[in-house]
């Protein structure tokens, strides 16, 4: 998986490992600005409102 | 099958050959895939907890240091003049005067009902150190105001200084942690709310655990649920234990003075606390 994706970035090593570092970054952005505070609010153990 | 995609091969380019890379059984390329995605799956949960337990202090920080700051009203010096100790007062501070104390909550500036997400007080605890001045929103929905704004006011309850209970919630763990002390509390300490009209003054009357279920702690009159409201009250809503669904701590508080805001701060700020 990882492998098939390494062969197909284009350019040199570190070329690769620039490319790999910023879509790395990408995905953490989106996991911690979007993906992470949604799925956070479906998870009870932070609650502290009475109510339902 | 093997013997088709051989016949074939001279239509591709040559490079479509097998490589050493391919020579691989296909199950075992199907296995390395299902490893490499659990380990995907560990380093994100990994990530999940990261970001929990330290990044959404920063991200809420952040959104509860600037909905503060747009509360133009908020005295610097009551704000940030405090000390831990609260012992020594600071010369540019001007106490509220007895004779602008207002034992009885008629005449009481009364903010009016402000739209979900909109910040319309601010607590300080003196107990909570003398920095502590966080914003009070109105609404108690994650996303909106508790995991954003930090404390957030329950629609239909009362407002400070109205007869009624007025009833926040906060987060004690993560989100910017705005009722992270709240069992330090004890019986008498100030919880000191003010608005862009008035300054509240409350003291705590008492503590306690229930159930998320218990609405009743947020009745008009919560030391007699049901009964018509006698005073003005303040109740605090949060997790208990930390991490966890559990329960709720509860901290009950009663109005005992407002005044107007202009004529200096509730010494309260500045009491001592034992």
């Amino acid at each position: 998986m990882y492998a098939a994706l390494w062969r197909r970035l284009p350019g040199p090593a570190w070329a690769r490992v620039a490319q790999l570092v910023a879509l790395a970054i990408i995905v953490i952005f989106v996991l911690f600005e979007y993906v992470f505070p949604w799925v956070s609010e479906l998870l009870p153990y932070q609650e502290t409102t009475v109510g339902e | 099958m093997a013997i088709e995609t051989g016949t074939v091969a001279g239509s591709d380019a040559p490079a479509a050959a097998p490589g050493p890379r391919h020579a691989k059984p296909r199950s075992d390329r199907v296995l390395s895939s299902i490893g490499e995605l659990l380990i995907t799956a560990g380093v994100t949960l990994g990530l999940f907890v990261v970001w929990q337990l330290f990044y959404t202090d920063i991200q809420a920080g952040r959104l509860q240091d600037a909905a503060l700051g747009e509360l133009d009203w908020v005295d610097p010096v009551a704000a940030h003049g405090t000390t831990d100790s609260g012992l020594s007062i600071p010369e540019a501070v001007q106490l509220i005067p007895q004779d602008q104390m207002h034992f009885t909550l008629d005449g009481a500036p009364i903010v009016p009902t402000p739209r979900i997400a909109e910040a319309f007080a601010t607590l300080m605890v003196p107990r909570w150190g003398g920095g502590y001045v966080k914003p009070i929103s109105e609404g108690v929905s994650r996303r909106e105001v508790l995991d954003t704004l930090g404390i957030g006011h329950y629609p239909n309850t009362a407002m400070p200084g109205e007869l009624g209970n007025f009833a926040v919630a906060g987060h004690r763990t993560t989100y910017g942690k705005p009722f992270a002390d709240v069992d330090q509390l004890k019986i008498g300490d100030a919880l000191v709310v003010q608005t862009a009209d008035a300054w509240f003054v409350y003291r705590v009357t008492d503590t306690s655990f229930v159930l998320p279920k218990d609405v009743y702690v947020i009745d008009p009159n919560p030391a007699n649920p049901g009964a018509a409201p006698v005073t003005a009250s303040i109740t605090l809503t949060t997790c208990h234990p930390k991490f966890s669904a559990a329960q709720r701590f509860i901290v009950h508080g009663e109005f005992v003075y407002w005044a107007p805001v202009g004529v200096g701060v509730p010494p309260e700020l500045y009491e001592e606390l034992t």
